[in-house]
């Protein structure tokens, strides 16, 4: 892996980290507990629809979904790496976990682009 | 509580054996007893050929560094009663090379920890004239926990990757370099950047944090090597997007 790279991924890979520290729980929780267990009001599609109109919201998507992606990405790396010690493979595997990660941010950005209204 | 305690250890002479053996000893049970203090009983009075490294007894001299019950552990800091009932397994610091008994070869550690340049790097002394170079308490501070360290090698007898990859410079010697970094005094931190910016280096490490749980200094060598990941990361894209002159 190309050594100057290595400082760019690990900030991605931090930035991930407290992006998915700090707001999945959020999310977690809304979703999966609150709105299903009726302890909040589940908005509606609609609501949800309107909302993500709005570019912050988009960009807000965006950076909680690509960020995590790439943290990902880098852990997965060094547990191929380090954990099953497949040295040799070392280039293969870090461009299939940071292209893996970029596909999926790729994909976040053509869905968000192109939301209808 | 029982009167005697066994003691599993490690015995490795390498004139008569190609591989290290385990002998066990029975010794006193003493509640204010460390390790270390069977390990002298068993030199003492039941074989004296018995060769490990200790000095001071007091968690300063770092050199009674060994596996106990296969953790890194200060035997002199390391209470028998914590072991209780036994037997205690006692073994050299893994992930070194074994010179004799528990003794490990620090060779290699050596060379890691000279390689960051551990001292203060000047572009320029002052002249003695000027005096000493001052420091305010924050600017001690600053590096102060980083420079508690005492070399006593159970950060990479904890790290799994040393254990994999035996070129990784390590905890204890990244946190050395950092301690350095961030003394107000020093202007060495471009050199060590170059030396440690590689993946036998900072980056070799993943963050597993087991050397700051051994540590018995409390240095946190894992937080020292992440803030230099940060500054080293930051400053790198600083280097890709700014002119070079406002860096
Ligand atoms: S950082 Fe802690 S564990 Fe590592 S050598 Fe120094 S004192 Fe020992
Ligand atoms: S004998 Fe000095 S630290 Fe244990």
């Amino acid at each position: 892996m190309n050594e100057r790279l290595t400082p760019f991924l690990w900030l991605l890979f931090s930035a991930g980290g407290t992006v998915a520290a700090l707001l999945f729980p959020v999310h977690v929780f809304l979703v999966a507990l609150a709105f299903p267990l009726g302890a909040l009001p589940a908005p509606s599609y609609e609501a949800l629809h309107g909302l993500v109109q709005h570019p912050l919201v988009r960009i807000y998507i965006f950076v909680l979904i690509s960020l995590p992606l790439f943290h990902w990405a880098h852990r997965f790396r060094y547990t191929l790496y380090d954990g099953l010690q497949l040295y040799h493979l070392t280039n293969l595997i870090a461009v299939l976990c940071y292209g893996a990660a970029l596909a999926g941010t790729a994909a976040t950005a053509y869905v968000l682009l192109t939301l209808t209204r | 509580m029982a009167s005697t305690i066994t003691l599993a250890v490690t015995r490795y002479r390498p004139e008569e054996e190609a591989e290290p053996t385990v002998e066990t000893y029975t010794v006193p049970f003493r509640k204010d007893w460390v390790v270390l203090d069977a390990l002298n009983h068993i030199k003492d009075h039941q074989d004296g050929t018995l060769s490990y490294r200790w000095s001071c007894r007091m968690g300063v001299c770092g050199s009674c560094g060994m596996m106990v019950n296969g953790s890194p552990k200060l035997t002199c800091a390391a209470f028998l009663s914590d072991y209780a009932p036994g037997p205690v397994r006692v073994e050299p610091l893994q992930f070194f090379p074994i010179v004799r008994d528990l003794i490990v070869d620090i060779g290699e550690f050596l060379h890691k920890l000279k390689k960051v340049k551990p001292w203060i790097v000047r572009a320029e002394e002052q002249p003695l004239s000027e005096g000493e170079y001052l420091q305010t308490p924050d600017e001690v501070d600053a590096y102060k926990a980083f420079s508690m360290c005492i070399n006593c090698m159970l950060c990479y007898s904890a790290c799994p990757i040393v254990g994999l990859e035996s070129h990784f410079t390590g905890p204890a010697a990244i946190a050395l370099a950092q301690r350095y970094n961030l003394d107000s005094r020093d202007q060495g931190a471009s050199g060590r950047v170059e030396i440690l910016s590689d993946h036998e280096g900072m980056w070799g490490c993943t963050f597993v944090g087991d050397c700051s749980r051994v540590c018995p200094k409390n240095v946190d060598p894992a937080a020292a090597i992440q803030q230099y990941k940060l500054t080293t990361a930051v400053d790198t894209l600083k280097s890709w997007l700014l002119p070079r002159g406002s860096r």
